[in-house]
């Protein structure tokens, strides 16, 4: 990117982002005063209220690639963008905080892989804990590698100083604060966000004479009437996306968003902060709401540069789809806002960098250090342990942004390929819950055989053995069939081998709950507008709603 | 809490890891004394509400015919000092429960 996206911040819009910064590290070191045992630093000491934890738990998946991708999208794709939302995302946090969530807080496990460990075997475990802490360090250095290229591009600061600034702050908070750290900054950085975003979307509206004007104006781009519909069009892959109808209800719906809602730690980490089961069940059900409302702040905006800025589409340079909101922030934006929406997009990275961060020193502290190296060491050295892990996994995050900067391309694939990981993985924890008979050896082998499917079909499409009509496409299919092995293999692997006794699987089966769990309701929770079925379903109607006007 | 700790039932879980950790959190733990969010929420808005606000205030019609003839500055101000203000009436009407004196400190 050249110099043409340069934003003409002045000295009080430093002086926005600067206390930004000053805000996120003093919650850092305010939330240290809470941390005397490893559950306050890798989980909030399971005290948060579900408000916290919501917001939170919407905000770590509002990384700025979410927000940069999903207006790119909005302009590449149109209206068909909204399926990452309503379908691609509200059912499956609606279930797992309805169906899932009692088993993952209710047998207080610490982690998702900690949950393989009980419901299967080490092996399992061991194979989930280290697959998702790679994942977590590389995307963390994706993150890391987008911010210092937006830094660049839009303050003109160097990619390294970008890079080290960034690691630093986020290093700071987390490694001081903990998981608490981590949480209170995301509601913080949520309401940044949203504060950024929605200026660019009433300019950018006005700019183009409201709603019915933007509706015009898209019939006239190059996107056309299609760009306005959601599901028409969808009988065949004739249109934007290039996707059947079946394909976006089992792939993006089924598959693709139940593996990384209801199974990606770095989500699920967030509801097992919360204060009771009441509050871990509405944790992602909360979040369900602004994520219904959040394509207002960036398919719109997406929408908004296609009509406005010209020629938007383009190959490379500074015309590229994902610098749709950039763009938008350069032309509409007076100073004042303008330093709003870069601090909100600074927070929307750092919020992606720190669930990332804060999912791998849990899961390497419990899952790999205590689990398989240094057992029965007092609970303070485990917190020394996630410090460590976190600078360690910051440091190596840094290392994997400079390698990024080199491979920008490769760093995209990879991150499609963690999120294919996620299909086999949903398919293992859903058969595993539901279906008591299944064995903690065809546990393991369901898990790898589905991983191996998985990654087997990502690397045909590559090489392009096995063609596709677009990467989304593939994605689905990967993931439809990795998640077909899974459940072909636990099948077949279930009656050859030996279960496990019914008192090792308390709280953690369907129709196996742990009598002697304590109700640990709080006054109040049994309120209707409290009850997790009831806000759930609230949910998936309103999404269905929201479909209407873009049909 | 560690002084009713007849409460913690085993059973929650049937795993010697979880347990430990669950019974040192429920020992010590002093994530009660977690400070409020909505205060730093609150105090962050009404700043940035009164900056852009202010800032809003003195545009000059260059900066008002960038942003399409819209006082954005002037609008985002006062809504994000409302917000920020709500935050911290919120946090005044309801404060989080305070700690149990006993659980206070016992380093």
């Amino acid at each position: 990117m050249g110099g043409g996206l340069r934003l003409n911040m002045n000295a009080l819009d430093y002086l926005i982002l600067a206390l930004y910064f000053v805000t996120v590290l003093g919650v850092g070191f305010a939330a240290r005063r809470a941390i005397r045992t490893s559950v306050d630093f890798f989980l909030s000491g399971r005290s948060l209220p579900a408000w916290v934890t919501g917001l939170a738990f919407v905000s770590a998946n509002l990384g700025a690639l979410e927000i940069i991708g999903m207006a790119a999208n909005g302009a590449q794709y149109g209206a068909m963008t909204v399926h990452y939302y309503w379908i691609g995302a509200v059912p499956a946090m609606v279930f797992l905080g309805i169906v899932m969530m009692p088993f993952y807080y209710g047998s207080k496990v610490r982690s998702v892989p900690e949950y393989l460990r009980l419901r299967f075997n080490r092996p399992t475990h061991l194979l989930n804990a280290i697959s998702f802490a790679v994942a977590q360090v590389l995307i963390a250095g994706v993150n890391l590698y987008a911010l210092a290229l937006i830094m660049q591009a839009l303050l003109g600061w160097p990619l390294w100083v970008a890079i080290v600034v960034g690691a630093a702050i986020v290093l700071a908070y987390i490694t001081v604060g903990g998981l608490s750290g981590a949480i209170y900054n995301e509601v913080l950085q949520f309401f940044v966000i949203i504060a950024g975003l929605v200026p660019i979307t009433v300019i950018g509206l006005v700019k183009v004479g409201g709603v019915s004007g933007l509706m015009d104006a898209v019939r006239d781009s190059k996107l056309g009437e299609a760009g306005l519909h959601a599901w028409q069009g969808t009988g065949s892959t004739d249109n934007p996306l290039g996707a059947h109808w079946l394909g976006i209800v089992f792939g993006l719906g089924f598959v693709l968003s139940f593996g990384y809602w209801t199974t990606n730690f770095a989500e699920v980490q967030r509801a097992l902060s919360a204060r009771n089961m009441s509050a871990a069940r509405r944790t992602p059900i909360i979040g369900a709401y602004p994520k219904l409302l959040i394509p207002l702040v960036t398919v719109i905006p997406g929408l908004i540069a296609l009509v406005t800025v010209k020629g938007l589409g383009a190959e490379e340079g500074d015309l590229v789809y994902n610098n749709a909101i950039p763009l938008l922030m350069r032309d509409l934006l007076p100073n004042g806002v303008l330093g709003i929406a870069v601090t909100g997009l600074v927070a929307s990275f750092m919020a992606g960098m720190a669930a990332n961060v804060s999912g791998f020193n849990t899961v390497f502290t419990y899952d790999i250090w205590q689990a398989y190296f240094r057992r029965d060491r007092p609970d303070d050295y485990y917190v020394r342990v996630g410090r460590i892990a976190t600078v360690v996994a910051v440091v190596v995050g840094i290392g994997t942004a400079f390698i990024a900067a080199g491979f920008s391309n490769i760093m995209n694939y990879i991150q499609a390929l963690f999120s294919v990981f996620n299909a086999p993985l949903f398919g293992t924890f859903i058969i595993g819950m539901f279906w008591k008979r299944m064995t903690p050896l065809a546990g393991f082998w369901s898990l790898l055989s589905g991983t191996v499917v998985a990654i087997v079909i990502y690397l045909l499409h590559l090489a392009d053995v096995l063609h596709f009509n677009s990467d989304l496409e593939e994605s689905f299919w990967g993931a439809g069939l990795a998640f077909v092995t899974v459940a072909v293999v636990a099948a077949i692997l279930t009656p050859l081998t030996r279960p496990k006794r019914s008192d090792e699987l308390t709280g953690l089966v369907y129709g196996m709950s742990d009598a002697t769990l304590k109700d640990d309701s709080l006054a109040g929770d049994a309120a209707w507008y409290r009850s997790p079925v009831l806000l759930g379903v609230i949910a998936v109607v309103l999404a269905a709603l929201f479909y209407i006007p873009v049909f | 809490m560690a002084d009713n700790a007849d409460r913690y039932q085993h059973g929650e879980a049937h795993d010697p890891l979880v347990d430990e950790t669950e019974d040192s959190r429920e020992a010590r733990s002093a994530a009660a004394r977690l400070f409020d969010i909505r205060r730093v929420i609150g105090g962050l808005f009404v700043a940035y509400g009164l900056i852009v606000g202010l800032m809003g205030l003195f545009d000059s019609s260059a900066e008002i015919d960038k942003a399409q003839g819209v006082r954005i500055n002037l609008w985002a101000g006062l809504v994000m000092l409302v917000f920020g203000l709500l935050m911290l009436l919120w946090q005044r009407l309801r404060p989080t429960e305070p700690p149990e004196p006993g659980a206070a400190d016992e380093r």
